[in-house]
């Protein structure tokens, strides 16, 4: 059961450019277990709306089915949602952004929705390069059936069972990459500081921005031997870079020295500044973000932040050159050619 | 004795897959056709590219009885491993062409057969360089000698060259070279050989052929689709490929950007996906696909039931189960359609019988889905989608207006005295007002999911609520029978005791067949079934006769069963006539097929 939380707001909340306070751009109370990574990143997407004053009528969350497919009801409670079926999200937001291209489409799901039932529709929906953020709330195991390992789990990493998984784990991110996906991050749901701003730089890029956030199942894989818990994960992650998302019309006031920092501008004129950990990871070039990913993974590292940029892909309206107008405006007269015209057509069955 | 007659005969063309007979056998259907007599062809073909054997069954019909015959007067033998059994397969008195380039085996030993050889290879090798071009024309040729044999008018066929090749007039030039080498050699060595004419009629006058697949993308097109998600399948691939060419045409704004989006997908789970997803966010989401694909969509169709999301399917049956005939028809998709996925489902489904319907119902389906916020299938076949039928021309009301049904707009939201809930059944019909993504800043959002809901779209296990929704389901239901289209009834006898009840490609050969059987004074009234759910018509008509004969195309009686189960109808009272090899069911068929079951009845009551 869902239910609303407490309509009581202090009138001194701040507020932000659309004079929104926070609380407008929050849900439902969340049913998930207590401590639950999942709930983390609704926050973090409520922060990540609220600070970049998206108008919540303008964004349309979607999602699968699992644990993480319910988090829509708990976040931006004033968008329209979908929470469809297991695994096929990415056919319902396709659909959506094809009737209408001026939405801004958060997609949440999960390891299993994304990495097992829905693992056709996802790689096609990165192929696409649909613009969406598709965030995966990932935790490496099926909490609503009580704790199975998903595709994510990483082999010899063991739940509350206590069975070291024998399969090889997927790593989406890159998977996305190697597919051509033009934004990819990976966070973890225990750092808000760095996941605010990988979700607001999700939300700038035009194209399929992928958003694998590792989300410790409190429940049922938050163990010693798990590599998706929080103690795991908070030892073991080193991020590419630090960066700076200067979202657009904002001033940008800092200057970076050359070098070790780098600038890529966004599609919708957002400025992210990457201050690189590591000099030798060139996050926009898609080999040596894979190469980056791999020598983490022998090094047994979690490679988070902005693993590969690439602001110069065609979405999925640049590749079907439809109409820059909504076509769920479209009426009658754009739609239906006419008794005249049909009638000239004829013509051609006689 | 020689078959003769005139417009009235079949004329079976047995060739080789990817050989370009195609387009010479459907030069000669559409000459015929432009001669004003009823024709209708069929093309009978494999699940294969280039190799296997290929036929294309033209019957020629003054009275316009154009359901499929069954055998054939005249064949045109061009496949060597079929030629045996076309031979063997002609009517006696009939007709039988061949290429002269291979002799006849000795045991080709009909006298009650008239033979035409005509050395197809050896006149396009000599008349025709290109090798390839020398192949291809040979169709053509045959098609020159047909005209003469049939006593047809030269220039029609000329004609529809010129027309076909209007904007490369080059490559006309060799067909009407090959028309008049076919026609000559006939004239020459056949004169008065052949009985069997086809003579310029007035039958059809405002008439078209065309293809039930080309109508139904027209439909689309005309109704306001803008997203296609779609998976090839064979017999539907044309629908959406015509449904390209026409919107690539008619769908381009002023910098000629499309007004449409297609998406061929990954499979058909996002096929439908794709359309859902646009008709939630309110465009006119639709997808073509055949059985297999309906049954990888079941799951979505079960979402969109319960979640309540309008979107419009086209099912181009084809011959099941399994991967069945891929290219062969059937109507055996009844069921699967009508309670597609698990739980408690129906879904509204419309039976186009002819081009002209398939447009129509397609252009209403959208209207009907939005009406009803629920899938609407259209159940069409691979005869009805891939064959050329004539038809009356395509008609648009320009005066017409889509109907979105209940979509609330932010002026409507904010005029609103009561909180509105997404499933809140305000008018008693057990339709609710929705809302689209974007409509009001602050007004009108909700959470679509197909988990259980209460009539706010908030979650709930509350069994009282979810049992309230699924009966408020059930009287949409109800009010769906007035929505969809009525039966086709014609009763010429009140006093009969007889019924029969079709739909869709069975209608033409029900028809003819129940013609045939009232010349020998059997009268048995018509329902030609047009939607489901069924509507009292569909019940009262039933009622009134004994015994009803359900004509269709599949193995089960599926029509059969879902009349018996919706209707409420005594088992013994509907006696199917099924007719399910994979081709289009003949008059023949079903005329003696009730006159066999009528015999037993007759001979049971006179043994009692």
């Amino acid at each position: 059961m869902s239910s609303p939380r407490p309509g009581f707001r202090h009138p001194d909340l701040p507020k932000n450019d659309l004079g929104y306070t926070r609380r407008d751009y929050e849900g439902a109370a969340s049913t998930l277990c207590a401590g639950c990574g999942h709930d983390s990143i609704s926050n973090a997407i409520i922060n990540a709306c609220y600070e970049l004053s998206l108008e919540p009528s303008g964004i349309a969350k979607m999602s699968g089915i699992g644990c993480s497919s319910k988090t829509p009801a708990y976040f931006l409670g004033k968008s329209h949602g979908f929470n469809s079926v297991h695994g096929r999200m990415p056919s319902i937001a396709t659909g959506a952004n094809m009737a209408n291209r001026d939405l801004t489409y958060i997609g949440v799901s999960g390891d299993g929705d994304t990495a097992s039932i829905g693992m056709g529709q996802f790689v096609h929906i990165v192929r696409r390069n649909l613009n969406m953020v598709y965030i995966v709330m990932n935790n490496g195991c099926y909490g609503l059936t009580k704790g199975q390992d998903s595709a994510t789990a990483d082999r010899g990493s063991a739940g509350k069972k206590g069975r070291p998984n024998p399969f090889e784990s997927i790593d989406l991110c890159e998977l996305a990459i190697a597919l051509g996906a033009g934004f990819v991050a990976r966070g973890f749901s225990g750092d808000k500081e760095q996941l605010v701003p990988l979700l607001k730089a999700a939300i700038g890029h035009r194209g399929f921005a992928l958003v694998d956030v590792i989300s410790p199942c409190v429940t049922f894989n938050n163990t010693a031997a798990s590599t998706k818990s929080y103690q795991w994960v908070r030892d073991h992650m080193e991020a590419t870079s630090f960066f700076d998302f200067i979202p657009p019309r904002k001033e940008i006031t800092t200057q970076y020295g050359k070098g070790t920092t780098q600038s890529v501008t966004l599609h919708d004129g957002g400025v992210i500044h990457l201050h690189k950990c590591d000099e030798s990871i060139d996050v926009t070039r898609r080999r040596c973000a894979i190469d980056a990913l791999e020598q983490h993974l022998e090094k047994g590292r979690l490679l988070t932040g902005i693993l590969h940029i690439n602001e110069s892909l065609n979405d999925t309206h640049d590749i079907l050159e439809t109409t820059e107008t909504r076509l769920n405006t479209l009426t009658e007269k754009d739609l239906c050619p006419g008794n005249q015209v049909l009638q000239d057509m004829m013509e051609n069955y006689r | 004795m020689k078959l003769q007659g005139v417009n009235d005969f079949v004329i079976r063309f047995a060739n080789v897959n990817g050989s370009g007979s195609a387009s010479a056998n459907a030069l000669f259907a559409k000459s015929v056709f432009r001669l004003g007599v009823p024709v209708s062809p069929k093309n009978i073909f494999p699940s294969n590219i280039q190799g296997l054997p290929t036929w294309y069954e033209v019957r020629i019909n003054e009275k316009g009885n154009l359901g499929r015959r069954g055998g054939y007067d005249v064949v045109v033998a061009m496949n060597g491993q079929t030629l045996k059994k076309d031979y063997e397969g002609l009517a006696p008195g009939g007709y039988f062409m061949y290429d002269s380039a291979r002799q006849l085996p000795a045991d080709f030993a009909r006298d009650d057969i008239t033979l035409i050889d005509i050395p197809l290879t050896q006149i396009c090798n000599r008349e025709f360089e290109d090798p390839k071009l020398s192949q291809l024309l040979k169709n053509i040729v045959y098609v020159g000698a047909l005209t003469h044999l049939f006593d047809m008018e030269f220039s029609v066929l000329t004609d529809s060259i010129l027309s076909q090749y209007k904007k490369k007039p080059k490559l006309g030039e060799p067909n009407i070279k090959a028309l008049e080498l076919g026609f000559e050699y006939a004239a020459t060595h056949f004169q008065d050989t052949c009985k069997l004419k086809v003579k310029r009629s007035n039958q059809l006058t405002r008439h078209i052929l065309m293809d039930g697949n080309t109508a139904t993308a027209l439909g689309a097109v005309y109704g306001g689709a803008t997203v296609a998600g779609w998976y090839p399948i064979t017999p539907s691939t044309s629908v959406i490929e015509a449904f390209d060419r026409f919107t690539g045409q008619y769908r381009r704004d002023e910098s000629g950007k499309k007004r449409v989006a297609i998406l061929q997908a990954e499979d058909e789970l996002t096929a439908l996906g794709i359309a859902l997803g646009a008709s939630w966010n309110g465009a006119r989401g639709f997808t073509a696909t055949s059985g297999p694909g309906i049954s990888l969509m079941n799951e979505f169709l079960g979402l969109a039931y319960f979640a309540e999301i309008p979107v419009v399917l086209i099912d181009v049956q084809r011959t099941g189960p399994s991967t069945g005939m891929p290219t062969r028809t059937q109507q055996s998709d009844i069921l699967l359609c009508a309670y597609a996925s698990h739980g408690d489902t129906k879904h509204v489904l419309l039976f186009p019988c002819d081009p002209r319907e398939c447009f129509e119902m397609t252009a209403d389906a959208f209207d009907l889905a939005e009406r009803l916020q629920t899938p609407v299938i259209i159940m069409s076949d691979l005869d009805l989608g891939m064959n050329d039928h004539i038809c009356l021309p395509l008609e648009w009301d320009d005066t017409r207006t889509y109907d979105r049904g209940k979509v609330l707009d932010g002026n409507q939201l904010e005029s609103l005295t009561e909180k509105w809930g997404r499933y809140l059944d305000k008018d008693g019909d057990g339709i609710c007002y929705r809302t689209i993504p974007g409509t009001h800043p602050r007004l009108g959002s909700y959470f679509t999911r197909g988990s259980s809901h209460d009539e706010y779209a908030a979650y709930t296990e509350d069994n009282d609520t979810y049992q309230r929704i699924m009966l408020r389901l059930d009287k949409k239901w109800q009010t769906a029978k007035s929505l969809v289209p009525k039966p086709d009834i014609q009763v010429s006898d009140t006093g009969t005791g007889y019924g029969a009840v079709f739909f869709g490609t069975s209608a033409q050969a029900s028809h003819e067949a129940l013609e045939t059987l009232e010349s020998k004074g059997i009268m048995i009234n018509t329902m030609r079934l047009r939607g489901f759910p069924f509507q009292d018509e569909v019940r009262e008509f039933i009622d009134r006769h004994k015994t009803l004969f359900v004509i269709e195309q599949n193995r089960d009686g599926q029509m059969r069963t879902l009349l018996i189960n919706e209707c409420r109808i005594r088992p013994d009272k509907l006696v199917s006539i099924t007719h399910f090899d994979g081709l289009p069911i003949t008059a023949g068929h079903i005329s003696d097929s009730i006159q066999q079951i009528l015999n037993a009845q007759t001979q049971q009551g006179g043994a009692q």
